[in-house]
């Protein structure tokens, strides 16, 4: 499978995730929501920012929690919740909002 | 929660027996494993030339070394009492989903190759060549069971189901057709030491993060150590406890409760996993080669005791083959259970009068207690038979003032699965969790109807992982499912906790 942006073309697994991500930018963010019906916006781009700057120094996604942390940090209190992100990523913010950031998908019993 | 593509089944007051539809899950098939995941298991890469020959070879390998599975493709006397009691049938119809016919996709090619009547006869015993046909069905019907085990309670030879999926994953396995959410993730603990492939360093930065919230939350400074060497208790928890929710808020408590008891404790980053997948594929070489990383920490780390956190299939291995996949264990203390399960480590304290609660702080919840399989139907806690199903729901009865039991016969030994056990629960097996699900929702939707229950507790992270993904379709809200270990951490009272106001009730019993 592959998603082609700007004439670029990405090799993704079959569940969508980028197969190599060293290869993102942010076109594939945009074409993977689109998919999705789903508008990015600054607000989703705080969560795939984090989640691209953690993942660069842990070779992993955050905790849930250390992800609403951040955000509530960042955002407000109010929005450092699981609610929120999944109001923002319907699918899941470790595994929609991993796949847009180009991060592979979490696995195990999570 | 995402839309489903499918059609979600609706709830009902009683799981009634539905009548059969052939067929109906025959398109449900996981991603098959990639080279990168099989080769570090031992296993080949991809599905190889001589399968046909490759698989009779395995099943009689393990003819050979299990009795029990040939006694259970031998004894089956097709009286239908397990027809009824698979969660995936009553949840889809699909006739292949009936223990009994799930056990018979493997049992007509035995009898065909290995029995004299089959090799004859074969048509007057049921006995069939091996096809790619059969090994394609072999490989969805033999992931749509979750080997909860919940059918073996009723079959009165005692045939159990799971063992025989375990042998048809395992054999699938050696000839290069296995599972990519089983084999990927078991490659992940063989190099990095987890389930996640979650690295030490963010481990540390997790808990660093946990640390700073029990401090600020209560004013007393709780530690989460790792890789502590001298430390007397190694703990062993599924790596979903450092990462998803609410498996996080369970893992703060274990913490607060060691911390209360005072005993000196560590996690370890070389067995940062309690869950062993090694299991669900059948393969004792993997399930040894998970187990070892839990001795080689606890001779490093130098120490006396091991405790595992709230996890399903791992107390299983734990408690019923640890000893014989890594032991000998005569280096820890033997004052205690070799390994400890955190619910007897609690209740212990409780009943010593260690620990001090404040139960009210459970009061906007109503509780129910959901038994895991594993737990439930292959292990024990304590000195006295039952004490899986007495020890959790006391402890949570010890903090928390509002406890109601769902269905008799959907709890302790005939509990149902949640739907994503036994290395299921992955998202291409969505509809089977899906409908999976239905006989646990149903009890659980009675006790909330009529008893007003808005909570409902798990100790294992499989089981809280599947409900909180997937009781959305069905009306319910993701933090409704909460961890044992969470509802301790709400109601436990630190020693230094708060100490300007002394306003708590006394009211522990």
């Amino acid at each position: 499978m592959a998603i082609e942006v700007n004439g670029k073309v990405f090799e993704t697994d079959e569940e969508g995730y980028l197969a190599d991500i060293t290869q993102w930018e942010p076109g594939v963010a945009d074409i993977m929501s689109k998919e999705d019906d789903l508008t990015l916006t600054d607000e989703h781009w705080e969560i795939i920012n984090f989640l691209r700057e953690y993942y660069e120094e842990y070779q992993i996604a955050p905790a849930v929690r250390v992800l609403t942390k951040a955000v509530g940090k960042k955002m407000g209190k109010d929005k450092g919740t699981s609610k929120y992100l999944y109001a923002l990523f319907p699918y899941g913010p470790g595994k929609q909002a991993c796949r847009y950031a180009g991060l592979p998908k979490p696995t195990g019993c999570v | 929660m995402a839309k489903a593509d499918f059609e979600v089944p609706e709830l009902q007051e009683y799981t009634e027996v539905p009548k059969y539809v052939e067929g109906t899950m025959a398109h449900s098939s996981p991603y098959v494993a990639k080279p990168d995941h099989n080769t570090p298991l031992g296993f080949p890469g991809e599905l190889v030339p001589d399968w046909h020959e490759k698989t009779l070879e395995a099943m009689g390998d393990l003819l050979g070394k299990y009795r029990s599975f040939q006694v259970y493709l031998d004894s089956c006397v097709k009286c239908g009492a397990c027809t009824d009691k698979c969660h995936y049938y009553l949840g889809t119809s699909d006739p292949k989903n009936m223990p009994v016919a799930r056990q018979d996709l493997l049992r007509k090619v035995y009898r065909r190759y290995f029995t004299f009547a089959g090799k004859y006869f074969p048509k007057l015993v049921g006995a069939a060549d091996l096809t790619r046909e059969v090994l394609d069905e072999w490989y969805s019907y033999f992931h749509q069971c979750s080997q909860c085990r919940r059918c073996s309670v009723f079959c009165p030879y005692g045939i159990d189901t799971a063992e025989i999926s375990m042998a048809a994953r395992e054999i699938l396995d050696r000839i290069g057709y296995g599972q990519k959410y089983c084999n990927e993730i078991i490659a992940k603990v063989h190099k990095v030491g987890n389930n996640l492939g979650m690295p030490g360093p963010a481990i540390r930065d997790t808990l660093d993060g946990l640390e700073e919230d029990v401090l600020e939350e209560t004013g007393v400074a709780v530690k989460y150590p790792l890789d502590v060497k001298g430390a007397d208790i190694l703990f062993v928890t599924p790596s979903a406890d450092f990462f998803a929710e609410p498996h996080i808020d369970g893992l703060i408590g274990y913490g607060k409760v060691l911390h209360e008891c005072g005993v000196s404790w560590t996690f370890s980053t070389k067995a940062s996993e309690a869950g062993n997948f090694g299991m669900f594929i059948g393969s004792y070489e993997n399930m040894r080669r998970v187990s070892m990383r839990i001795r080689e920490a606890a001779i490093d780390l130098g120490v006396k005791r091991i405790v595992f956190g709230e996890c399903g299939h791992a107390w299983r291995v734990a408690y019923a083959f640890l000893n014989t996949l890594a032991g000998p264990w005569d280096f820890l203390d033997p004052n205690y259970p070799v390994p400890q399960h955190i619910c007897e480590f609690t209740w212990d304290a409780i009943q010593q009068g260690k620990l001090k609660f404040d139960k009210s702080a459970n009061d906007d919840k109503v509780l129910t207690f959901h038994d895991s399989c594993n737990v439930a139907r292959a292990t024990r806690m304590g000195d006295k038979p039952g004490g899986q199903f007495e020890i959790p729901r006391n402890v949570i009865k010890a903090v928390c003032n509002n406890y109601v039991d769902m269905e008799a016969d959907t709890i302790k030994e005939r509990t149902f699965c949640c739907g994503g056990g036994g290395g299921l629960l992955t998202d291409d097996l969505m509809e089977l969790r899906v409908k999976g699900i239905v006989p646990r929702m149903n009890a659980l939707n009675n006790v909330v109807q009529e008893h007003g229950v808005t909570h409902m507790a798990a100790i294992c992270a499989i089981c809280k992982s599947q409900f909180t993904k997937v009781i959305p379709y069905y009306g319910f809200e993701m933090d409704q499912i909460v961890s044992v270990h969470q509802l301790v951490s709400n109601a436990i009272l630190l020693t230094g906790q708060g100490e300007s106001d002394d306003d708590s009730d006394e009211d522990d019993e």
